[in-house]
């Protein structure tokens, strides 16, 4: 079924830009141009995240510090790899990112790590960062329970991943 | 908040790989630490330009209207204290839809345009309104039905099926959603009493 979605998904679209007389070719090449100009325009904090990330976790200080909670982490079949990730979802999304570039790298993109990893950078949105930017933006000081309701999505969202990536790929 | 992570991370890998006696590796990797960078953002160009493109044919035919308008009968039930012709909720319906497609960047510009149409009929302009907390926890919930980046990093990185996580992920993100929103729900019912 996971095969089906985006083919099925870009026929759709296309098959209804043909029926509505949309200039296809030339729409595909607009939103492209802007693809391509926002991917650039990201391109300093992905470099700057990725060699920060990098650089923290490389240095073994996480496995380190942690190491108590590895039977208890075991318990509940959660790789150690994956707290980082879990870490840093909610505050910022270049920064997961970061991450699970590190993961695939060193695990694979198909291993058990690495599918929980993609779950969970795509189940959910960088909380801490969208708060900021909303309610910044509006000028609005107090956010009531925005932010804790937020952050119980996003845990709900990662033990969710856990449990059915644990159920799927097995 | 951001800013302060980061210097956290460069300051503890630094010091912590001196501690641990890696100079060596963690010279290495400052000299090469941009390369990587530049690699993510190489593996995640193609696909992401190819996604806009094909999304921009479905902005201009109507299909991501139409898909909004698909999501708006749920968002009335969602948001009781907004009129049923509010404009913030076209503007939701827009911003969820742009989410929901893997499109972060164009879904941003209509999550600001909500707020602000929120905002224009918000008694005290320092404090967030009901509806303005529940369309952020439903925003940061992520609501996602392809995600795009993690599918193109996937492909890049050789997975043998870069979109088989897409259904984990669409699970996950409704667990997610609900329980962000029956928070919300209670806390609200709660504030009223």
């Amino acid at each position: 079924m996971n095969q089906w979605i985006i083919p099925i998904f870009v026929l759709v679209i296309i098959l209804y830009g043909f029926q509505k007389k949309v200039d296809l070719y030339n729409s595909f090449l607009e939103g492209a141009k802007e693809g391509l100009i926002t991917t650039f325009k990201v391109a300093p904090s992905v470099v700057g995240m990725v060699f920060a990330i990098n650089l923290f976790l490389n240095s073994n200080f996480l496995e380190d510090t942690l190491s108590f909670l590895l039977p208890f982490l075991n318990k509940i079949h959660v790789p150690m790899e994956i707290l980082p990730m879990a870490f840093v979802r909610p505050i910022s999304g270049t920064a997961s990112l970061a991450i699970l570039n590190n993961l695939f790298t060193l695990y694979g993109p198909d291993s058990y790590i690495g599918r929980l990893a993609s779950t969970i950078q795509g189940c959910t949105d960088t909380t801490i960062y969208v708060l900021a930017l909303y309610f910044g933006s509006i000028k609005v000081k107090k956010t009531g329970h925005a932010l804790k309701a937020g952050l119980f999505a996003d845990l709900v969202g990662i033990v969710a991943s856990i449990v059915l990536v644990s159920l799927f790929f097995h | 908040m951001v800013s302060y992570i980061w210097g956290i991370f460069i300051v503890i890998g630094v010091l912590y790989s001196i501690f641990t006696g890696n100079v060596g590796a963690l010279n290495n990797q400052v000299l090469n630490g941009a390369s990587e960078g530049i690699n993510m953002v190489l593996k995640l160009l193609p696909m992401l330009v190819l996604w806009t493109g094909i999304l921009q044919i479905a902005e201009d035919s109507n299909l991501l209207s139409k898909f909004s308008n698909l999501v708006k009968p749920v968002l009335r039930k969602l948001f009781p204290s907004l009129h049923k012709d509010h404009k913030a909720l076209d503007y939701i319906a827009s911003n969820i839809a742009a989410n929901a497609l893997g499109l972060g960047n164009a879904a941003t510009p209509f999550g600001l345009k909500a707020m602000s149409a929120m905002q224009e009929d918000n008694p005290n302009k320092d404090i967030a309104t009901p509806a303005m907390i529940t369309f952020l926890v439903l925003n940061t919930a992520g609501v996602t039905i392809i995600p795009t980046t993690v599918i193109a990093l996937r492909l890049m990185h050789g997975s043998a099926n870069p979109s088989e996580i897409i259904i984990t992920s669409i699970l996950a993100t409704i667990c997610s959603s609900a329980a962000g929103l029956t928070l919300d729900y209670y806390l609200r019912k709660k504030a009223n009493r």
